[in-house]
C-alpha cells in the first residue's frame, strides 16, 4: 500500500502541496481531481520520487520511498508523465522493451521478451510494433507508452493526465484499458484527470485537491454529488444518473 | 543500409587512402621492408589512415551522445562550445606554463572541454524555449564567446599563429609520433557502446529515466566526460573538424532511429566513411598539393546539413 503522510511542497514561499495525507487503496483506480494549480501533478511526482517533498513522507510497503533503491522502486512503481512530445525515434517495440530496463538493464532475456510480447498483445499494438513512434497518432503513441509501463510490470501505475490531447474515442479506449489493468491484472492505478466525468465513470476512489490541500477523498459516489462538487470547484454542478453512471452536467452551470 | 555494406565501403576507401599522395606507392613496393616507399607508408600513410578512422568514429559518436543527452538533434561538439572550450584550455596551458608539456596541454584541454560542455548543458537546462534551431544557435554564440576570449589572450601572448593551427582540422601533419593521443579515444568509444542503453533512456528525459530506475545525473556526467575525452584528443592531434558530429548521427537517425545500441556502430563507420571521402577529395583536387580536411568537410557537410534542415525539420522536432 502507498500511504501519503503530511506531505508539503513549496515552490518559493507558496505551498503547492500543503500537508496532504491520503492512502492509496490497492487494486483500484484512484483519481486525483481538482481545479488548475491544485497540486495534483506535484503530488503525483512526489509519490513517484520525481520530486522531493519538503516535509512529510510517502510510504511504500511501510518504508519511505526515498529509502528504496532506484531499480527496486522501478519494479514496484511506474510513472508516466505527459509524454506526447517525446522526440526520440524509437520503434514501438524498442520503447516497450525499455520497460524491462529495471530488470535487465537493456539486455533482454527470454522472460523479458515474453513480457514485451504480452504488453504488445494487451495493447493491441502487434501490427505497428516496428513503426517509429513519430509515425503514430496521439492515441497510438499513448497506447505504446502504457504498453511500456505494462511491460515494466509494476504493482502501481501512476499516470499524469494521460488523456491530454486525445479525442473522445481514444480517451475512452485508454480508460477502459486502465480499468482492465485493475480488474484483470490486479494493478493499482493512480491517475491525474481533468475531466470529472471520466473520473466519475471509471474510478473507484477520488481524491479532490484544491489550493494544495485535500478537500474531499473517498469512494467515487461520495464525491460525485452536487454538495461535494460545490466545495471542490465553487460551481453548482447538477449530477445525473445515466446507465448507472453519474454524469456531472457542468457546461452551463453558474 | 546495412552495417556490412558500410564496413566494405570503409575498407575500400581505407585502401585508396593508403595509396594516394605526392609520392607514388605501389602495393608491390611494400614487399621490401627496407624500401623508401615502405618507410613513407609506415611513417605517414598508415598513421594518417588510423587518425582519420579514430577521429571520424570518435567525433561522430561524440555528436551522437550529445544529441541524445541534450535531446536536441542539432547539438554537437561544434555547436555547443565543446571544441572552443578545448582550444581555450590549450591556450591557457600555454600562458600558464612557460615550457608547456604535451600532458599539461591534454589535461587543460580536457578539463576545459568538460567544464565548457557542462556549462552549456546548464544554460540549456535554464532556457524555456527549447526549439531545435534556437538551442544550437545559443551553442554557437556561446562557442564564439569562448573563441573570442581565446583570440584575445592569444593576441596578448603572441600565440595567434598557434591557435590558427588548431582551428584548421587537417591530416597533413599527421605522422608516426604525432597522432598516438587519439588512441585514448578507443576506450571512450567502447565505453560509449557499453553505456548505449543508458544514453538512450537518458535521452528520453529525466522523468522517464528516473521512472526506469536510472541514475540520470551519473549517466549525463559520464556521457559528457566521454565527449570531452574524444573532443580533446581530436583537437590536439587533428584540429577542429566541423559538421562531422552533427550530420553523421542525424543521417543514421533518419534510417535507423535513436536506439543507441543499434545506431552507434553505424554512426562510427559512417563517420569514418565520410571523413575518408573528404580527406581523399582534399588530396586529389589540387594534386600533388592538399586542401585541409576541414575545408572539404565544411563544403560537403554544409550542403548535407542544409538538406537535413529542409527535409528534416518535421522529424527533428
Amino acid at each position: 500500500m502507498i500511504e501519503i503522510k503530511e506531505l508539503t511542497k513549496r515552490f518559493g514561499n507558496k505551498p503547492v502541496v500543503n500537508n496532504v495525507s491520503v492512502n492509496i487503496q490497492p487494486r483500484a483506480i484512484t483519481s486525483f481531481i481538482g481545479p488548475n494549480g491544485a497540486g495534483k501533478s506535484t503530488l503525483l511526482s512526489m509519490v513517484s520520487r520525481l520530486l522531493d517533498a519538503d516535509t512529510g513522507e510517502v510510504l511504500l510497503d511501510e518504508s519511505n520511498v526515498k529509502k528504496w533503491k532506484s531499480d527496486q522502486f522501478a519494479k514496484r512503481v511506474s510513472i508516466l508523465k505527459q509524454s506526447n512530445y517525446l522526440n526520440v525515434r524509437l520503434t514501438v517495440r524498442e520503447l516497450i522493451s525499455f520497460g524491462r530496463y529495471p530488470y535487465s538493464k537493456g539486455r533482454l532475456t527470454d522472460e523479458d521478451e515474453q513480457f514485451v510480447d504480452q504488453a504488445i498483445d494487451y495493447m493491441n499494438l502487434g501490427d505497428m510494433q516496428d513503426k517509429f513512434l513519430d509515425e503514430l497518432s496521439g492515441g497510438q503513441k499513448q497506447r505504446a507508452f502504457i504498453a511500456m509501463v505494462i511491460a515494466q510490470d509494476t504493482d502501481y501505475i501512476l499516470l499524469d493526465e494521460p488523456l491530454n490531447n486525445l479525442d473522445m474515442k481514444h480517451s475512452v479506449q485508454i480508460m477502459k484499458i486502465l480499468r482492465k489493468l485493475v480488474d484483470e491484472l490486479g494493478k493499482t492505478v493512480v491517475i491525474v484527470l481533468h475531466d470529472i466525468n471520466f473520473a466519475s465513470v471509471y474510478s473507484d476512489y477520488i481524491v479532490a485537491l484544491k489550493n494544495g490541500s485535500v478537500v474531499k477523498s473517498g469512494p467515487t459516489n461520495d464525491i460525485i454529488n452536487p454538495e461535494a462538487l460545490r466545495e471542490i470547484y465553487d460551481m453548482n454542478i447538477p449530477v445525473q444518473e445515466q446507465n448507472g453512471c453519474r454524469i456531472c452536467v457542468y457546461f452551463n452551470s453558474h | 543500409m546495412r552495417l556490412w555494406m558500410l564496413i566494405i565501403v570503409a575498407i575500400i576507401l581505407s585502401i585508396v587512402s593508403l595509396f594516394i599522395g605526392a609520392i607514388d606507392i605501389k602495393p608491390s613496393d611494400l614487399l621490401d621492408w627496407e624500401s623508401q616507399e615502405m618507410q613513407i607508408f609506415l611513417i605517414s600513410r598508415l598513421p594518417r589512415l588510423l587518425a582519420i578512422i579514430l577521429a571520424g568514429a570518435g567525433m561522430s559518436i561524440a555528436g551522437l551522445i550529445m544529441q541524445s543527452l541534450s535531446r536536441n538533434k542539432f547539438v554537437s561538439p561544434t555547436t555547443a562550445g565543446t571544441l572552443d572550450a578545448a582550444k581555450l584550455g590549450i591556450l591557457i596551458s600555454m600562458l600558464f606554463f612557460t615550457n608547456v608539456t604535451y600532458t599539461q596541454q591534454v589535461i587543460f584541454s580536457f578539463v576545459f572541454a568538460l567544464v565548457g560542455t557542462l556549462l552549456f548543458m546548464q544554460i540549456l537546462d535554464r532556457i524555456k524555449f527549447k526549439d531545435v534551431i534556437f538551442v544550437p544557435l545559443i551553442g554557437i554564440m556561446y562557442g564564439n564567446i569562448l573563441s573570442s576570449i581565446t583570440t584575445f589572450f592569444a593576441y596578448e601572448g603572441d600565440l595567434i599563429q598557434n591557435i590558427n593551427s588548431w582551428l584548421m582540422g587537417s591530416f597533413t601533419l599527421i605522422i608516426a609520433g604525432r597522432y598516438e593521443l587519439l588512441y585514448i579515444s578507443i576506450p571512450a568509444i567502447i565505453l560509449a557502446y557499453i553505456y548505449a542503453n543508458k544514453f538512450t533512456v537518458a535521452g528520453m528525459g529525466e522523468d522517464f529515466a528516473k521512472n526506469l530506475g536510472l541514475s540520470y545525473k551519473l549517466v549525463l556526467n559520464t556521457g559528457l566526460i566521454l565527449v570531452a575525452i574524444i573532443a580533446t584528443t581530436v583537437v590536439l592531434t587533428v584540429g577542429v573538424i566541423p559538421f562531422l558530429g552533427l550530420i553523421v548521427p542525424n543521417i543514421v537517425s533518419l534510417y535507423l532511429g535513436d536506439n543507441l545500441r543499434k545506431t552507434i556502430p553505424h554512426t562510427a563507420v559512417l563517420g569514418v566513411v565520410f571523413l575518408l571521402v573528404c580527406d581523399i577529395l582534399g588530396r586529389i583536387v589540387v594534386y600533388p598539393y592538399e586542401i585541409p580536411v576541414n575545408v572539404t568537410v565544411a563544403v560537403i557537410g554544409s550542403a548535407i546539413f542544409l538538406i537535413l534542415l529542409f527535409r528534416g525539420r518535421a522529424y527533428a522536432k
